[in-house]
């Protein structure tokens, strides 16, 4: 398990939100420690009659020792949240939000700089950790199954379409992260591929990329130098044009090294398995794990 | 915007960082891109790739906020009419360009910009451009409508520079660029010759330092008397880019012209999700320039790209999106959008969605694809059945999903008594699509 755990204090920043109060019961629901939430002027209350609610997020820390956040305050006010979270010591920030101007990131950016703070998102669906029971994000919890993958992802329903195909292969995760479409985005492959190679839970990594950028790249590069554990690769986008920005904001074709090709060379160079059928994702996997010997035919 | 400001500046005091990190990675940005050939440490080929999204307005408005920020740019108006021309060219006074407003490039070679020595002949060449759709290299077959044109005072240029501003994505920082081999296209020049492009990363809490800009301008061997006109034209080019939430500033070329210094072609695009506290910039959007399917997409909030294929798929989520296409190409078919309604879209949305895909004239097979998290199944079949009785079943129609409430979708599917095919299997839906095509065609 990486990032969320048993021992997750969870604060829900814009928790009296109608999104941020449907998810947040969810992520309840799925097991986890849900301790404070964050509504500026509505400090005092307590939200569906059970979590306090602060003023300030240095008021929730103190009183409640949350040590992760789950952001879903709207994109004007998402990068002073992310602010907010770090300089209150939050250790794991979640930003669900979607749609913050890139300079409003660049900001958050600028002010985290050197601190040891982990930033996923914006724009993503959260972490998922299903032995650690705890969910931190909007991904469906039942689809999951407790076990040694690692998945990462820079996309939302994919993933879940994913993670499903694992849990029908009977290969449970060991935590699920989605980083987010966004351009500039808190956390990469290479940030989590290093967690999960250092993860006694974890045996394997499904890694699921698109177009855009060379974060796939750079995961090769880290998996072939530094990775012991087997990578299995999935990445979407070979029939997207160039120059269009396909839904996702990162996700776009601006050059030979952001295209699908490109990046299954690398990563299959770097020992990676790379699957080139999204209804084949799970079989493959299986197979791989069987092969090495992770898990039973 | 001034409470926007005034946050920007309290942010971290920390000391002026030195940027030393070269570029690594293509870097995904909101207007150019680049990306390095090789994943050596040692070399870096640097590529930059104007990109065809986010919000794009003609060169004259482009100029126009570049005046307003103090750049300077070559006198001229924009006409919408043959006589309007002919007005502008004869204040302006001796030979004048006339310039296709399309929102593309390459309109040079296109004949898309001519000069003219008298107001006549620019009224003339105005008669000629209005109106017509002007085909380049960048626009497809189809090209783009000119709706105006700017009529401008016509240069001789010394020297042609390039300048830009955009996002460094790499190290989450603005950075600008310049280069004294403008007036080609820059990806060309990075190809080519590295060496002769100059970066600055900009500390976004102290802005472009005038040493930043000094460094750019004796870096492009700027003959004295220019030095200063093009330090000052760098602070009026990041200052409209952080203002006004631009993804991309760009001048090629900057020209040196007899003792002036002029910026001869102008690109701004915006970042769409700054364009909320921007309404003025906002209302600078050209429809016209767009597909139509597309415009009425981005009203109702989904992700539309048309693409040449017939295979119409609806999805949910962008990457799914992406690999549901990806698949009808496995498949041996060739899909005819990008739709993506979104992880937690709304029935109005994707009932929308799908009336945009069926108005397609080219869609021969529809297939949706769905994995149901947030959205529901059922809350998708009533769409896809009010999407298809009020545009009609003219095409084969498949339909995968998968998650939440997928028991109650499929009952509801079934019970509306259309013609519609339930696959579960997600590689036999796509081959059922790519096969229904066909035989339509057949």
């Amino acid at each position: 398990m990486i990032l969320v755990n048993e021992n997750t204090k969870l604060v829900v920043q814009g928790i009296t939100g109608r999104e941020a109060t449907f998810h947040s019961k969810r992520c309840i629901e799925y097991g986890t420690t849900v301790v404070a939430g964050v509504t500026p002027g509505k400090g005092g209350i307590k939200w569906e009659e059970k979590v306090p609610v602060f003023n300030t997020l240095e008021q929730a820390v103190k009183e409640t020792g949350a040590n992760v956040s789950l952001i879903f305050v709207p994109a004007a006010f998402a990068s002073d949240a992310i602010m907010e979270a770090a300089d209150g010591g939050i250790e794991v920030i979640v930003c669900i939000t979607e749609f913050i101007p890139a300079l409003e990131e660049v900001k958050w950016h600028y002010h985290l700089r050197g601190k040891k703070t982990t930033v996923i998102g914006p724009n993503c669906p959260g972490i998922i950790s299903p032995p650690g029971k705890c969910k931190v994000g909007i991904m469906p919890g039942y689809i999951h199954k407790p076990g040694n993958i690692g998945v990462i992802s820079r996309s939302g329903t994919l993933t879940y379409e994913v993670v499903t195909q694992l849990t029908e292969q009977n290969l449970g995760q060991s935590t699920c992260v989605g980083l987010g479409g966004d351009p500039l985005p808190g956390s990469n492959f290479v940030d989590l591929l290093k967690l999960f190679q250092a993860d006694a839970d974890t045996n394997a990594v499904v890694l699921i990329g698109e177009i855009g950028g060379t974060y796939e790249q750079e995961a090769a590069q880290f998996i072939n130098s530094e990775m012991t554990k087997p990578v299995i690769a999935f990445v979407a986008g070979s029939t997207a044009p160039p120059g269009r920005r396909m839904g996702h904001a990162g996700a776009i074709i601006t050059g030979s090294a952001s295209k699908v090709s490109e990046k299954i060379k690398t990563l299959s160079a770097a020992g990676v398995t790379v699957v080139e059928n999204l209804g084949e994702i799970g079989l493959t996997a299986k197979k791989v794990l069987v092969g090495l010997g992770l898990v039973r035919a | 915007m001034g409470l926007l400001r005034a946050l920007y500046y309290r942010l971290s005091t920390a000391s002026i960082a030195c940027y030393s990190a070269t570029l690594k990675g293509l870097l995904a940005n909101f207007g150019i891109h680049f990306c390095k050939a090789t994943l050596t440490d040692s070399y870096f080929s640097l590529y930059l790739i104007v990109s065809e999204d986010s919000m794009k307005i003609h060169e004259y408005q482009a100029k126009e906020l570049l005046a307003q920020y103090g750049a300077p740019v070559p006198k001229g108006e924009v006409a919408r009419t043959p006589e309007e021309a002919s007005k502008i060219a004869e204040q302006i006074g001796g030979r004048v360009v006339i310039k296709g407003q399309i929102h593309g490039g390459g309109r040079g070679k296109a004949g898309g910009i001519r000069t003219a020595e008298t107001p006549g002949q620019a009224e003339e060449i105005a008669r000629s451009l209005l109106g017509i759709r002007l085909v380049t290299h960048q626009t497809g077959s189809e090209g783009l409508p000119v709706n105006a044109v700017l009529v401008e005072e016509a240069v001789e240029a010394e020297r042609e520079l390039y300048l830009s501003a955009l996002i460094d994505t790499s190290e989450n920082v603005p950075l600008m660029i310049a280069s004294e081999a403008g007036g080609m296209e820059i990806e060309e020049v990075a190809a080519k010759s590295p060496e002769r492009i100059l970066k600055q990363h900009i500390d976004p809490a102290t802005g472009l330092l005038p040493y930043q800009s000094r460094n750019l301008a004796y870096g492009m061997n700027l003959a004295p008397e220019y030095v200063r006109p093009a330090t000052e034209t760098m602070a009026s080019v990041y200052k409209l880019f952080m203002e006004k939430d631009c993804s991309l500033v760009e001048i090629n070329p900057l020209v040196t012209t007899n003792g002036r210094l002029l910026a001869l072609d102008a690109k701004v695009n915006f970042d769409d999700n700054g364009l909320s506290r921007h309404p003025e910039v906002a209302q600078l959007r050209d429809t016209s320039q767009e597909d139509p399917l597309e415009v009425e997409a981005a009203k109702l909030g989904v992700n539309y790209v048309k693409l040449d294929g017939n295979i119409g798929c609806m999805v949910n989520g962008a990457g799914l999106a992406m690999a549901t296409m990806d698949l009808v190409k496995q498949m041996g078919g060739e899909p005819a959008n990008f739709l993506d309604a979104g992880g937690g879209a709304s029935e109005d949305q994707v009932t929308g969605a799908l009336k945009i895909l069926l108005s397609d004239p080219k869609v021969k097979a529809a297939w949706v694809n769905i994995f149901g998290g947030i959205l529901r199944c059922d809350l998708v079949a009533r769409a896809i059945i009010r999407a298809v009785k009020e545009k009609g079943l003219k095409v084969p129609f498949i339909v995968r999903m998968n998650g939440t409430n997928l028991e109650e979708g499929i009952q509801l599917l079934k019970e509306s008594g259309l013609d519609i095919v339930f696959e579960s299997n997600l590689t036999e839906a796509a081959k059922k699509a790519v096969s229904s095509q066909q035989s339509v065609l057949g």
